[in-house]
């Protein structure tokens, strides 16, 4: 009995100091990890969509609450003036989510630049929608309040050949960017102020 | 026969080096040593974890009741490599995204679980601080050689911090295959024959 009791005692203390000191560092390293992944994993599609800007849109980033979930927005800056932000959204492709990162102009309201973050599409066919810049750049100097479709909906952007519902997926993704866009638009017109 | 504190240090780095003499950890040797830059941190990685563990696991030995012992030592070096996985991500996330599904492999290597049985839990801190250090230093030298080898022979260069340095020249034709699975059991085998012949009096 002398022995079950200190074998259970002996786990739990040293269950509960492993556990204690793992949250400890999680806690510290949180913000440091949660950086190196925008830099690492969508790093490279926030830089292509604010090309140009000469501030670096990742360490001017701010979140606002919508409804429930978080979101990340990134400011670039243009001529000296914050003008443009992105922001993720995703939308379900031809196999599962896709992710994408979409930019655009506050003042002019236009679009300036999709890029695809995360995809599982078919290698050679959907994947272009990410590796393509043909297929992103159509979506660049389109104006916010016409719906976005692709031509065979009555809309403006090719698709890729032999991937529409992919092609389609990303219009969805667009659009739905511009719907938090316009949802959320008096606050982030206000966090870009704080931009400089 | 008692070992001075030197030889337990040192017999990780020949007599005992874990992948071609105890011929244990063989997944990750086989696995990351395509580049020297990955064999290199992997092998950090375990050197961390294979000392922090034993010194935890010696300095406990005599609390932690024996049937209990392997739970116990799981515990302790899943522990760090935790430690280990969230200080990789949080600083080099690179090498994080490269060694990926490796680094929480290290908890189900053999060689930190072998040196908690076999050494820390007989043996006092100093000593099996001094034997995890020894091990993992090994572990890493020997990961780094293999890569080195097989770096060279499938690239011609070697590759540090993205920036390729080139070893053979423009004349050499890159033979690829050694960076494959496969090529990676032709050099461990043809390692561990060199250690067998070296090893002959």
């Amino acid at each position: 009995m002398r022995e079950l009791i200190k074998m259970i005692v002996v786990l739990t203390v040293i269950s509960l100091a492993s556990g204690g000191l793992l949250a400890a560092l999680r806690e510290g390293t949180q913000e440091r990890i949660e950086l190196q992944t925008l830099e690492f994993v969508k790093g490279p599609a926030i830089r292509s969509v604010l090309q140009g800007s000469s501030n670096d849109p990742i360490a001017s980033r701010f979140q606002i609450k919508d409804g429930d979930v978080l979101r990340n927005f990134f400011v670039g800056v243009f001529d000296g003036q914050p003008t443009a932000v992105a922001l993720e959204t995703s939308t379900k492709g031809y196999k599962g989510d896709m992710g994408m990162m979409v930019a655009l102009d506050v003042k002019q309201n236009k679009l300036i630049g999709v890029a695809v973050t995360t995809h599982a599409e078919t290698a050679g066919l959907g994947a272009k929608a990410q590796s393509d810049p043909k297929f992103g750049g159509q979506f660049k100097g389109a104006s916010v309040a016409a719906p976005l479709k692709v031509t065979q909906d009555g809309g403006s952007i090719n698709a890729i050949s032999g991937a529409t519902i992919t092609s389609r997926a990303v219009c969805g993704g667009v659009s739905n960017a511009l719907a938090v866009f316009e949802k959320l638009k008096p606050q982030i017109l206000e966090k870009m102020k704080e931009v400089k | 026969m008692a070992k001075t504190l030197t030889q337990e240090f040192t017999k990780g780095l020949w007599a005992e080096i874990p992948p071609f003499r105890l011929v244990l950890g063989l997944c990750p040797t086989l696995a990351i040593t395509n580049t020297v830059e990955n064999a290199f941190g992997m092998g950090i990685a375990v050197t961390f974890v294979l000392t922090f563990s034993n010194i935890m696991i010696s300095a406990l030995r005599k609390i932690i009741p024996p049937k209990v012992r392997i739970v116990a030592f799981i515990v302790f070096i899943a522990t760090f490599v935790c430690v280990v996985e969230l200080v990789m991500q949080a600083y080099t996330y690179s090498l994080f995204m490269k060694l990926g599904i490796y680094i929480p492999l290290i908890v189900v290597n053999c060689i930190p679980m072998g040196r908690a049985e076999a050494f820390a839990s007989r043996f006092g801190v100093v000593r099996s601080m001094l034997d995890g250090l020894g091990l993992g230093i090994g572990y890493t030298l020997a990961l780094s050689t293999l890569a080195t080898f097989r770096e060279i022979i499938a690239t011609g260069s070697i590759t540090l911090y993205e920036k390729p340095i080139a070893i053979l020249g423009a004349s050499f034709e890159p033979f690829k295959f050694l960076v494959e699975a496969p090529g990676a059991f032709i050099c461990l085998g043809l390692m561990l024959g060199i250690m067998n012949i070296l090893g002959k009096k």
